[in-house]
């Protein structure tokens, strides 16, 4: 406190508005500051095709009691076909921690290596640490072609 | 020598070394059967500047980006002169600082010597250790090969699991939603400026505190009465055992970095299956294989957040040791600390053995 003998009384409603203006000034400063810093740091959204439907291959590329990772956009996506030549098609991203996952042959699974994970070849979640099964996409068998798109 | 003389005479005339000398020349190292652990601060730090210079070096030709990041490595190691020692070096090192840190951290977590008056000291090192970690999980990533790639898939989903604030720090390690060329430039930053920059201010703080405070003593050492403590002078004795272990160290790496030279594996590719026998390095291996076991829901919580909560929440309590072992800080012994320490000891060599053989 600055001694205010014979002096001015202080005023207080004038001091308390000059507080509210300098640190409200301070604080808009410091935010105008720091709010594009963070906004940067947010990486922009891509503008990611919206895929719908793919070619995956050819019927005779994929033999019997196999399975491969097809491109669905950005997207990997595991074809397999049963030993009894059925076709199917799931997300190939793991649903416990984001590892892609492959046909295991010898197991007759759909396998995580990441954490020992295990799917049945319907996608359900049957061992290890995945929370949910694969999501299914739909196969379609045009001619020699299979296409792959997803479930609606 | 003249010349040393006048220039040494030239500086201390205006900054006064003097007080700097005679502190140098009064600093006493305390000798007693646990002096052992005072070596393995000074050799990590030792392995730090090795990782600083290696890694300066390996900048003068690395490339960060999809395409260019593994190919440049490529030809560090078979093209650039002694490129693949330099390389195995960083690596063995990055292994070898990790391990030397740890034991200086249960050193000194089982002598108490982060108790009153030392608890910034032990603050600082525990944070370097996290951003140890940190460095070993970016400059992992960096060759882009596909070991680092799913390795950094499952870390940063790790980070994205923990609720409210796990996705917004996913996406932004990531540099997106997905693990991409964004992630790999990000991690490059981190790696070579970041944690580097944190690092170094650490480190300064953690060294300034011990020269400070002086050599930590073990609470049974102290407690010996009459007889009068041991000592040895820090400069040139111990400074000398110093530099004789660095330079033991330093054979090790060049036997590991010829004999075992660090591998490159197989460019990352984000459309193949995750390989069998994926595993990350050793040093998050207990971690990874405490995942795997913990199922997949449990009671009413996912099982990963469940996981990652428990070392969250076990990394923070050891880290705050100092404040809540008010026992060690009064002078007194506290059994309870060992116990703990030698739990987690045993539980990480048990499950870094069954990720290991699994």
């Amino acid at each position: 406190m600055i001694p205010n003998d014979g002096m001015k009384p202080v005023n207080e409603d004038k001091r308390d508005f000059l507080k509210w203006i300098l640190s409200g000034g301070l604080l808009a400063f410091v935010g105008s500051v720091i709010y594009p810093v963070l906004a940067y740091l947010k990486p922009p959204p891509q503008g990611d095709v919206e895929v719908s439907s793919v070619k995956a291959c050819k019927l005779n590329e994929i033999e019997k009691d196999s399975g491969k990772i097809i491109k669905f956009g950005t997207k990997p996506v595991i074809l397999i076909r049963t030993a009894d030549g059925q076709l199917r098609a799931f997300s190939a991203t793991c649903t416990h921690l984001d590892c892609t996952v492959q046909f295991s042959k010898d197991r007759g699974l759909i396998w995580c290596a990441c954490h020992n994970g295990k799917y049945d070849l319907s996608g359900r979640n049957v061992s290890g640490p995945p929370p949910r099964p694969l999501d299914e996409f739909r196969v379609v068998v045009q001619g020699e072609d299979i296409l792959i798109s997803k479930k609606t | 020598m003249v010349l040393l003389k006048k220039l040494y005479d030239w500086i201390d005339e205006r900054v006064q070394l003097e007080n700097l000398v005679h502190f140098l020349g009064k600093k006493y190292v305390p000798i007693h059967r646990h002096s052992i652990w005072y070596y393995f601060g000074g050799v990590s730090l030792f392995l730090f500047i090795i990782q600083v210079l290696t890694g300066i070096l390996l900048l003068l030709y690395y490339k960060s980006g999809e395409e260019l990041a593994f190919e440049s490595i490529q030809f560090i190691m078979s093209k650039v002169q002694f490129g693949w020692l330099i390389r195995s070096v960083h690596s063995w090192t990055a292994n070898l600082f990790i391990l030397t840190a740890m034991i200086h951290m249960f050193s000194v977590y089982f002598e108490k010597s982060y108790r009153k008056p030392r608890e910034i000291t032990w603050l600082t090192g525990m944070l370097m250790f996290f951003l140890a970690m940190g460095f070993g999980f970016s400059g992992y990533l960096l060759p882009w090969n596909e070991l680092a790639f799913f390795a950094t898939k499952v870390g940063t989903d790790i980070a994205g699991v923990v609720p409210v604030i796990g996705k917004p720090i996913m996406v932004f390690l990531r540099g997106g939603e997905e693990v991409t060329g964004a992630t790999l430039s990000r991690f490059f930053g981190f790696h070579v400026a970041v944690l580097p920059g944190m690092f170094t201010v650490l480190l300064g703080i953690h060294l300034i505190l011990v020269q400070r405070q002086g050599m930590s003593e073990p609470l049974g050492v102290e407690d010996a009465h009459g007889t009068p403590k041991k000592t040895m002078p820090f400069f040139p004795n111990f400074l000398l055992r110093d530099l004789l272990f660095w330079l033991i160290v330093l054979n090790l790496l060049a036997i590991l970095a010829v004999f075992f030279p660090w591998e490159l594996g197989k460019k990352a590719d984000a459309f193949a299956s995750a390989p069998a026998g994926i595993k990350p390095e050793w040093y998050f291996l207990f971690m990874f294989q405490t995942l795997k076991y913990i199922p997949a829901q449990l009671f009413i919580i996912d099982g990963e957040v469940f996981g990652i909560l428990l070392f969250g929440v076990g990394g923070l309590l050891w880290t705050l040791v100092p404040f809540w072992d008010r026992k060690s800080s009064r002078g007194e012994k506290n059994r309870f600390i060992n116990y703990v320490g030698l739990f987690i000891i045993f539980y990480m060599i048990v499950l870094t053995i069954l990720g290991w053989i699994a």
